[in-house]
């Protein structure tokens, strides 16, 4: 674990103390990094900017009445579910809360069933069931999903369970809001972590506010939040989200720490979202200031960075990055299409996928009465 | 051939041939492995099947619980212990979101085989927070599987059932229960399963039906013999078993011959498993009933510790006798 933890530039952009010219660490030479091919660096940008479009236009049928409940937009932090599930091999699997969109997009999930799940149409990934904060794809190693501050954080240290139980070298990524580390579950769970010995990676993705309460004003801590694993003698880290590659060559030795030695790590990873705790949000602009968003925005964005990173590094050109972005836009207005033409589930479906025995008809399931709707 | 075996003989038997039968079957909880068991229903295990199948935990119900719910969702069939049923509280979320949601939310695309197992009654002079007795709360959430079996033989065919389901199955055991014998079929004579969904009449009468499960049988089937023998009336005993799924059939098949009906309940009378029964009784059987549905519960107000009364705040044999002898 590092003996001096490297001031987040995140958070110094918060505190108003760094600036674009702050000097910076650079990443691109770790192995990780270096491994990876122009191809690769430019599915990664393709990668952030799909679930960008993706949500941009689901906002805007969100604002227009089409998607109901809430809409947590993962609008600034893509670069933390891209560059960590970018490292994921087959037995690797992931599970994070209710601001999902992006790694489901990142496991692998089509923009057509996750659009008509927001517009709760039977052609949905959960055939309507779940909605925006529960999006699950196992066949993606991806367990959604979960709406239940830190509810998904014993499920994560499951997953690593199971993985090790079940002889496979891979490891759990377990993602949660700076405002899920006060609760009980995740405590637990880091205790068992270590404990066990679970390959298991939580990773803190810190956009500074639980809700519209800041982290200084949510949490006790000293250096920051990932430090809490000392308490558990476990290794930790703090990333830049804004730096794609730095994400990704410190994800990379925490889950091959989790994956070869079975030792858990929490990483956090500094980043931030435009747009409130949800759509919802009626106070999003009241608890920061419209100038600390811009300067995130201006400085910071992820995508922007890692678009110049591109062209300085003569991977793409601005023309190619921009039809790459086109094609996003595109591929999230037809899945719009697709969602609004797709069919509303019927009420009989109501009564399906609430046990695996009923569903597939087993004998277990012709005994006794399982629903008492009167 | 049958033996007798313990309440908690049986268990154990149960989940040795399941550990047995199927390698994905591992056994977690507080203290279940070295210390062998709070109660001592995996006395062994450990020692036979060793770290990796039996499973010491610390006291982190949310923790563990939970980690067992993620393990099954990749297809690990974890039975955890709750030391007493009653410290479900401190894994509530798990247990009603996770575990019996997380079918529904992703669609069908996930299922959670997990057992979640361990006594869950009143009368042990511990004092309310020790003695509450969920089986109606988790029955009213759809996506779980609750059952209380009632006698060895029941305890052992209905965890290895529970264990080969792909459901949760929340199994509620009683600790008054687990030194109390019966026969229990000879493993040799053959894999002993009792399924899910399916009640048993434990005796046959024709002028009451006295309908429960767990504990309550045991009292019931005391006061069906107080009622015979003093009373000469003949009662019918069903025992539920399994309280999710239901075998309403069976309750019905009762109810349309002896006409009158008694529900025993270690439960509170607000909502809980009579609660349903009684309600379902009225609606389809309502032209067969002679007298109104009558109840005997837990009395209401938070378990009593004193050792002296507490008892008497449970059902018991005298308090089912006098509710029948009410039915006139």
């Amino acid at each position: 674990m590092p003996s001096t933890a490297p001031e987040p530039y995140f958070r110094s952009a918060i505190m108003s103390s760094a600036t674009a010219d702050t000097p910076r660490l650079d990443f691109a030479g770790s192995p990780i990094n270096k491994a990876l091919s122009a191809d690769q660096k430019i599915e990664l940008f393709r990668n952030m900017v799909r679930i960008r479009r993706f949500e941009q236009t689901a906002l805007k049928y969100y604002n227009g009445g089409k998607i109901g409940g809430f809409l947590h937009l993962y609008i600034g932090q893509e670069s933390v579910a891209v560059g960590t599930l970018s490292l994921c091999g087959e037995h690797d699997h992931n599970i994070t809360a209710y601001r999902c969109h992006g790694h489901a997009l990142m496991s692998g999930m089509e923009m057509n069933p996750l659009m008509a799940e927001l517009f709760g149409k039977a052609t949905g990934c959960s055939k309507g069931k779940g909605g925006s904060m529960h999006f699950f794809a196992p066949d993606k190693n991806y367990w959604g999903g979960h709406g239940i501050v830190a509810g998904q954080t014993p499920l994560g240290l499951g997953l690593g369970y199971g993985l090790k139980y079940l002889g496979k070298e891979g490891c759990a990524l377990c993602y949660l809001g700076d405002g899920a580390v006060n609760q009980g579950a995740f405590h637990e769970s880091l205790n068992i972590a270590a404990l066990f010995e679970i390959p298991v990676v939580y990773i803190i993705e810190n956009n500074g506010y639980s809700m519209g309460t800041s982290q200084k004003r949510s949490s006790a801590y000293r250096g920051c939040l990932a430090q809490r694993a000392e308490a558990y003698d476990m290794d930790w880290d703090v990333i830049d989200g804004s730096d794609l590659y730095e994400v990704r060559a410190k994800a990379h030795i925490a889950m091959e720490r989790a994956r070869k030695e079975f030792k858990p790590s929490i990483l956090e990873i500094t980043t931030y979202r435009y747009y409130g705790h949800s759509v919802a949000d009626a106070n999003a602009k009241k608890y920061r200031s419209p100038e600390e968003i811009e300067n995130y925005k201006t400085h910071f964005d992820p995508i922007r960075l890692w678009r110049k990173r591109l062209v300085e590094e003569g991977v793409a050109t601005d023309e190619q990055l921009d039809a790459i972005d086109k094609e996003a836009l595109a591929d999230a207005v037809a899945s719009v299409k697709f969602a609004e033409e797709s069919p509303a589930p019927t009420i009989e479906s109501i009564m399906d996928d609430v046990y695996w025995e009923t569903d597939n008809g087993t004998p277990a399931s012709k005994l006794g009465q399982h629903f008492f709707t009167d | 051939m049958s033996r007798t075996l313990t309440y908690r003989e049986a268990l154990r038997e149960g989940l040795d041939e399941e550990l047995a039968r199927d390698p994905n079957v591992v056994i977690m909880g507080e203290e279940v492995a070295q210390y062998n068991g709070a109660y001592k229903v995996t006395e062994g295990l450990w020692k036979k099947w060793g770290d990796k199948r039996i499973v010491d935990t610390p006291i982190s119900e949310a923790g563990f619980i939970g980690m067992g719910i993620g393990a099954s969702m990749l297809g690990v069939r974890p039975v955890m212990e709750l030391m007493f049923w009653s410290f479900h509280s401190v894994a509530f979320d798990q247990l009603v979101n996770n575990a019996a949601c997380v079918r529904y939310m992703s669609g069908g695309l996930i299922n959670c085989p997990i057992v979640m197992r361990g006594p869950a009654n009143g009368g042990t002079n511990v004092g309310a927070t020790h003695s509450h007795i969920p089986e109606g709360l988790f029955a009213a959430f759809p996506g779980l599987k609750v059952c209380a079996p009632a006698t060895p033989a029941d305890a052992k065919g209905l965890i290895k059932a529970a264990i080969r389901d792909n459901d949760p199955v929340y199994f509620m055991e009683n600790t008054r229960l687990y030194g109390m014998t019966g026969e229990v079929p000879d493993p040799t004579d053959g894999d002993f399963v009792i399924p899910l969904g399916v009640a048993d009449l434990k005796r046959e009468g024709k002028d009451v039906s006295i309908i429960g499960h767990g504990r309550s049988i045991i009292h019931a089937l005391e006061a069906a013999e107080t009622l015979k023998e003093k009373h000469g009336i003949d009662a019918d005993v069903l025992d539920l078993r399994s309280i999710r799924p239901l075998d309403v059939e069976a309750i019905l098949k009762s109810v349309m011959k002896t006409n009158r009906v008694v529900l025993v309940d270690e439960s509170k009378g607000f909502g809980g498993v009579s609660a349903m029964v009684s309600h379902l009784i009225q609606d389809k059987a309502f032209d067969y009933l002679d007298a109104p549905i009558k109840r005997v519960t837990t009395m209401d107000a938070p378990a009593i510790y004193s050792q002296h009364i507490e008892d008497e705040q449970l059902p018991n044999p005298r308090r089912i006798v006098e509710k029948v002898l009410t039915l006139g």
